[in-house]
């Protein structure tokens, strides 16, 4: 958590402690400051927690192991799937959670296999290519898969998904706490899937500072030498892709509990490339920049889209330009000026792949 | 004498070129074993054949009393043999000390549920790998750069971290691959004294070197390669003497040795 901590501007470095209180301060009542705003900023501040877990997934790949994907979505949309198919009236099954969401998990991570078997020679472009099919053929095949069974009911997606339920506590229904006063169900997500994202980011730093961590950052750096000291790429490389698909997976089971309703159209290349933007615009294998990333190019368009909206109604009497090009608009706005402003990234420190304190006193002040 | 490495009669062909025509060779335990000959002769492919990286056509190599699995760079390394590379090959956004404790990679267990659980066995293994990279740091004298990035050391420490990472897989045969070019007289001197030591401290060396002085002083025995094929094996002296290997290594330039 530290270096998250760190990364927040003026107090980080200074108090880190302080800092890292203040982070969950924010992180605790920014849905009530959204809720003042209308519960559609809630619903972006939780649909902005959905990318921090995909980012922080994607980055497990492409920022640890060095190996660029395209077609990450594909493992958000086994995980959405997957619990529209076990938790809906499509098939008429109703299972809980606690089966659901590792199940989701469990066939992203064989599909994040059965994408690194074929690619493990592939490295860059050639990567990128083939993942991008990847992403396009599952998308395809939500789009197709309705004859001769009907299994994902093609473009019109399925609803009716049933929502999150813990402990017997019905999140769609809300948390009623006395009579007057009641928990949203927004919040309760929000509070579920912020929970997600630290015990994600508890997780990753934990794979980061260990020999698992330090093996995909060797394969990155250069793969040659990497066999050269023994480390099994093959191995490692499946368990990356495996690892980054179980988080898109779980963030697929969130999102179609929490939406209620998935489609092909949730899962286009584009949002691939949006997850990939976060990551880069942040600062790639950081996970501080990471969640900053993500959270910029999450809220900014929505911004975007709430001013540009009424300001185009007001001047030219109809909308030019649909909120969707104006969010690609933005993106790709944010890389270009990343590149010329901040090569590196927001948040460009240094990852670490050791723990600092395990040289006690030999430690040597730099 | 125990023998460490028999290579016999390994051929590998890279279309029609025979970068290497049965070479067999033998290196005892405990001896700096040197690998010369003019450019393109074939040392490096050997070592990439000995290490995994190239699967030979022909021949086997026999490491402490069994065959060696061919081209599997990690089973190879599993059995105790770790080499550096000629162009340096470290891991950049690493800092040193992460170099070295990635090398200790084959030599550590902790799968990933320990990891996630940070059981004991994995913060005491974590902990021993960290010192014992530092210890290596120390051994060939660059510790005070342990938390610098790789990529910022200079180029002798650069060449030493190589040396680290690569003992860091506690090697029965240290395979160096031309670890002086570029160094100035007295980073080369440096290097020498590192490799006696390692030497000394039971590690068998198998060294690729431009260097004539450092291989002729250095080795115990050396073995000459000319376009793929072996030569020469011998004491350095004999070989210096070697009319075959004046005549190939030297171009018949006698004065230069």
């Amino acid at each position: 958590m530290n270096d998250i901590s760190q990364a927040i501007p003026f107090l980080g470095k200074r108090n880190p402690k302080a800092a890292l209180f203040a982070l969950v301060v924010i992180a605790l009542v920014s849905p009530v400051v959204a809720a003042m705003f209308g519960n559609t900023w809630v619903r972006i501040l939780n649909f902005a927690m959905l990318y921090i877990l995909l980012s922080i997934g994607l980055n497990l790949v492409v920022g640890f192991a060095g190996l660029l994907d395209l077609g990450y979505i594909a493992f958000y949309a086994v995980g959405a799937y997957t619990w529209a198919f076990l938790a809906s009236p499509h098939f008429g099954l109703h299972l809980p959670f606690w089966i659901v969401l590792p199940l989701g998990a469990g066939f992203a991570a064989l599909a994040g296999i059965a994408l690194g078997f074929p690619t493990l020679r592939l490295r860059g472009d050639y990567l990128a290519i083939v993942t991008l099919g990847f992403g396009e053929i599952v998308r395809i095949f939500m789009n197709n898969l309705t004859h001769p069974v009907n299994i994902t009911n093609g473009p019109q997606g399925i609803d009716q998904i049933d929502g999150m339920s813990l402990f017997g506590l019905d999140l769609n229904r809300g948390l009623q706490i006395t009579e007057g006063f009641q928990v949203k169900s927004l919040f309760l997500y929000y509070y579920v899937f912020l929970a997600f994202v630290v015990l994600a980011v508890i997780l990753v730093k934990r794979i980061q500072v260990s020999r698992i961590g330090r093996a995909w950052a060797a394969i990155r750096d250069d793969e040659l030498a990497a066999k050269a000291i023994g480390i099994n790429t093959r191995n490692l490389k499946l368990l990356a892709f495996a690892m980054g698909a179980t988080f898109g997976g779980v963030s697929g089971g969130l999102f179609g509990a929490f939406q209620g309703f998935v489609s092909p159209e949730s899962f286009t290349l584009m949002e691939s490339i949006a997850i990939l933007t976060m990551i880069v615009f942040g600062g790639m294998g950081n996970l501080a920049g990471v969640i900053v990333g993500a959270l910029a190019l999450s809220f900014l368009p929505e911004v975007l889209r709430y001013i540009a909206l009424p300001v185009q109604m007001a001047i030219f009497g109809k909308v030019f330009l649909d909120p969707e090009v104006l969010r690609m608009l933005l993106l790709s706005l944010a890389m270009i000026l990343m590149m010329l402003l901040k090569p590196a990234g927001l948040v460009p420190a240094q990852s670490r792949y050791s723990k600092a304190d395990l040289l006690g006193d030999k430690e040597i002040a730099q | 004498m125990i023998t460490l490495l028999e290579a016999r009669a390994v051929s590998k062909r890279f279309g029609g070129l025979k970068a290497l025509t049965e070479v067999s060779l033998t290196i005892n335990k405990g001896e700096v074993y040197g690998l010369i000959g003019p450019n393109g002769a074939g040392k490096t492919t050997f070592f990439n054949v000995l290490t995994g990286a190239y699967t030979p056509e022909e021949g086997e190599f026999v490491f402490n009393g069994s065959e060696l699995p061919l081209g599997k760079p990690d089973r190879i390394v599993n059995r105790g043999i770790a080499r550096t590379f000629q162009n340096i090959r470290l891991f950049r956004e690493m800092t040193a000390l992460e170099n070295v404790m990635a090398g200790h990679h084959i030599r550590t267990k902790t799968g990933l549920l320990g990891v996630l659980l940070q059981t004991r066995h994995t913060r005491e293994e974590e902990k021993l790998t960290t010192e014992r990279a530092y210890e290596l740091l120390k051994y060939v004298g660059i510790e005070k750069h342990a938390r610098t990035l790789s990529r910022n050391l200079s180029y002798g420490d650069q060449r030493r971290l190589e040396i680290a990472r690569a003992l860091a897989t506690e090697p029965r045969l240290l395979a160096l691959d031309e670890p002086a070019a570029g160094m100035n007289a007295t980073e080369t001197v440096q290097l020498r004294n590192l490799i006696e030591t390692i030497r000394g401290d039971g590690t068998t060396v198998l060294l690729i070197e431009h260097d004539v002085k450092l291989v002729m002083g250095l080795c115990d025995r050396v073995a000459v390669l000319d376009f793929g094929k072996k030569i020469a094996e011998d004491v350095p002296a004999e070989v210096q003497r070697n009319p075959a290997v004046i005549e190939a290594y030297l171009g018949g330039a006698h004065h230069a040795a």
